[in-house]
């Protein structure tokens, strides 16, 4: 496999509704602003094919979608597949790009993703969403992904004593990082008992715990090292790739043994069943197998800025230990040291993820991948107006998308070279 | 004098939401001619008042929620009866719902463990106040008299401690 880089990203203002605009335009307008990011030293026709991601036909009501913006962006006749995988659409979008470059396949490559969820109410969404858990068994009893999630919090609280106050602070973190970047949705300077005290949806996830609907599209592209050079000053490589899956449902989950990280004992985990139901297995997996193709050891100690699937203030605190950045049952404890915030040892998601910035499932994943090429070309300041979310000096990140219980992950490690 | 052809004038008009951008109803509905298939014993036992699981006798693996193969050897499996009582595993209180169950709200949601199996079974959780339901407390499966042949046949009360 040859090296890859990310190029140019573009994203669109993250919004509960875009009505002026189709999937197609706001593809388009996040395309150009990436072509537009390389000073029209790369047009369309030096794009070999690219990759499409959205994740329910419902919210567009339309199939081939992805076929109407290839040919709307001015991409036909040149190849493209759709990619699909639930809430980790964008994330395995943006690794199937890599896999086009790293292959010899494609010189260079355009990641394009975007949902429309304002088609329906919220109500609706959330049963379009909901038809992405079993049809047959966990839909029909008024299964849900709010409902999923809280019960996945609730066995990690009974496990680990984690309270909700630990994830009601990542909600805090994530919304007023948001407030500094012009793309996000929700920029709201919450405080502890503002989320605290908001409605419950699934006890014990209240309304700011929990992501919003939204429209809006991303694009990223990606290029071998040869075009990276020719088109593009400052290109960030693509150093490591991981992905991982799981039981459809996660009544079916395994009480097992933790697949360890180099920095990890068997004797850390002596009386934990593992994944049952208070972790995700997939995003272990998915870590494990991108540090060790990027080399590394200690998750904290390597790496300078984190972009992650937060559709849930609780599955932000849940990840920080599949991720290993603290040990499983740590999570409550990281978050309260204030090791994840701006401020912190490693700031995750200081884009405000998708708690503030919104879930256009499709976009989103890329949207965390232009964003952390951002962090590392250390263009924030210019693409966000200000420099209060630039990390300083970052130069090793990593973005991670999650599907529905944890079905599927993705992690990716972006490096300045 | 022949007419010029033409199509009939609408009836009704259709309901516009917004005039600029345009944003106009449409409506999308579908039956299903739905098959269980491999899995009808399951949907059969509710109906008759029982749970059944699988499990894989070269394994040894016990599904709570059935599996017509083993999902570490890949072999088939044999149905069982599952205990119609079991222990809360994990629960929640749904406030909000998808717009099926909406007019439900609030409900309950548990993942139920049963002694001996290795895995969990999704249903609801009947009868029970948020504020007593507690992790580990036992709860008894209560089938509908009049079978709807869809996993709602099933639900949890609590069980005498």
């Amino acid at each position: 496999m040859r090296p890859v880089y990310v190029i140019a990203g573009g994203i669109t203002k993250f919004a509960k509704a875009n009505p002026a605009k189709d999937f197609r335009l706001m593809v388009k307008e996040a395309f150009d602003s990436a072509l537009a990011d390389l000073g029209g030293k790369l047009t369309p026709a030096e794009i070999d094919g690219s990759v499409i991601s959205y994740f329910s036909d419902h919210f567009t009501r339309q199939l081939k979608a992805g076929a109407m913006v290839q040919d709307f962006v001015g991409l036909c006749p040149k190849p493209h597949v759709r990619i699909e995988g639930g809430g980790a659409t964008g994330g395995l979008c943006f690794q199937q790009a890599w896999e086009s470059i790293a292959s010899g396949r494609y010189e260079v490559v355009a990641a394009m993703g975007f949902e429309t969820m304002s088609q329906v109410e919220t109500a609706k969404g959330n049963e379009f969403i909901a038809l992405a858990s079993d049809t047959d068994y966990d839909f029909p009893v008024g299964g849900y992904y709010n409902g999923y999630y809280a019960m996945m919090v609730v066995r990690h609280m009974h496990e680990f004593g984690t309270t909700e106050e630990q994830f009601a602070r990542i909600a805090v973190k994530n919304h007023n990082n948001a407030c500094h970047n012009p793309y996000a949705q929700e920029r709201l300077a919450l405080t502890l008992e503002d989320v605290m005290r908001s409605e419950y949806i699934a006890w014990p996830l209240k309304r700011h715990d929990i992501c919003v609907m939204s429209d809006g599209a991303a694009v990223c592209l990606l290029a071998s090292e040869k075009a990276a050079e020719k088109f593009c000053r400052n290109p960030i490589r693509i150093s490591g790739i991981g992905a991982g899956s799981d039981c459809m449902r996660f009544a079916d989950r395994p009480h097992g043994q933790v697949p360890l990280l180099p920095h990890e004992k068997k004797s850390d985990y002596k009386h934990l069943k593992y994944p049952g139901v208070h972790s995700f297995r997939a995003g272990r997996v998915a870590a494990m197998g991108a540090y060790k193709m990027a080399g590394i050891e200690n998750p904290v100690e390597d790496l300078d800025v984190i972009e992650l699937h937060d559709a849930y203030s609780s599955s932000e605190l849940q990840t920080y230990e599949d991720l290993g950045l603290c040990k499983y049952g740590e999570g409550g404890r990281f978050i309260d040291q204030g090791q994840s915030t701006l401020q912190g040892k490693l700031p995750v998601n200081p884009s405000g993820g998708l708690l503030a910035c919104g879930h256009p499932v499709g976009a989103t994943g890329l949207m965390q991948a232009a964003t952390l090429f951002w962090q590392l070309q250390r263009t924030i300041p210019k693409h966000f107006g200000n420099d209060k979310l630039q990390v300083k000096n970052a130069r090793r990140g990593l973005i991670h998308s999650h599907a529905g219980t944890g079905t599927y992950v993705t992690v990716t490690i972006l490096e300045k070279p | 004098m022949p007419t010029e052809p033409r199509l009939p004038e609408i009836e009704r008009g259709t309901e516009v939401f917004a005039v600029d951008p345009l944003t106009i109803r449409t409506h999308f509905e579908v039956d299903y001619q739905h098959s269980y298939k491999q899995d009808t014993p399951f949907f059969h036992g509710l109906a008759k008042g029982k749970l059944l699981g699988s499990h894989c006798p070269k394994c040894s693996y016990k599904f709570a929620t059935p599996r017509v193969h083993c999902m570490y050897c890949g072999g088939p499996t044999q149905w069982f009866e599952l205990p119609t009582e079991g222990r809360v595993h994990s629960w929640t209180v749904c406030y909000f719902a998808a717009q099926e169950f909406l007019k439900e709200v609030p409900f309950t949601l548990v993942l139920v463990e049963f002694k001996g199996v290795d895995t969990l079974f999704l249903s609801r959780l009947v009868g029970v106040e948020r504020r007593d339901i507690k992790i580990g407390m036992k709860a008894k499966a209560r089938f509908r008299r009049k079978a709807t042949w869809t996993v709602r046949d099933v639900y949890f009360v609590r069980a005498e401690t």
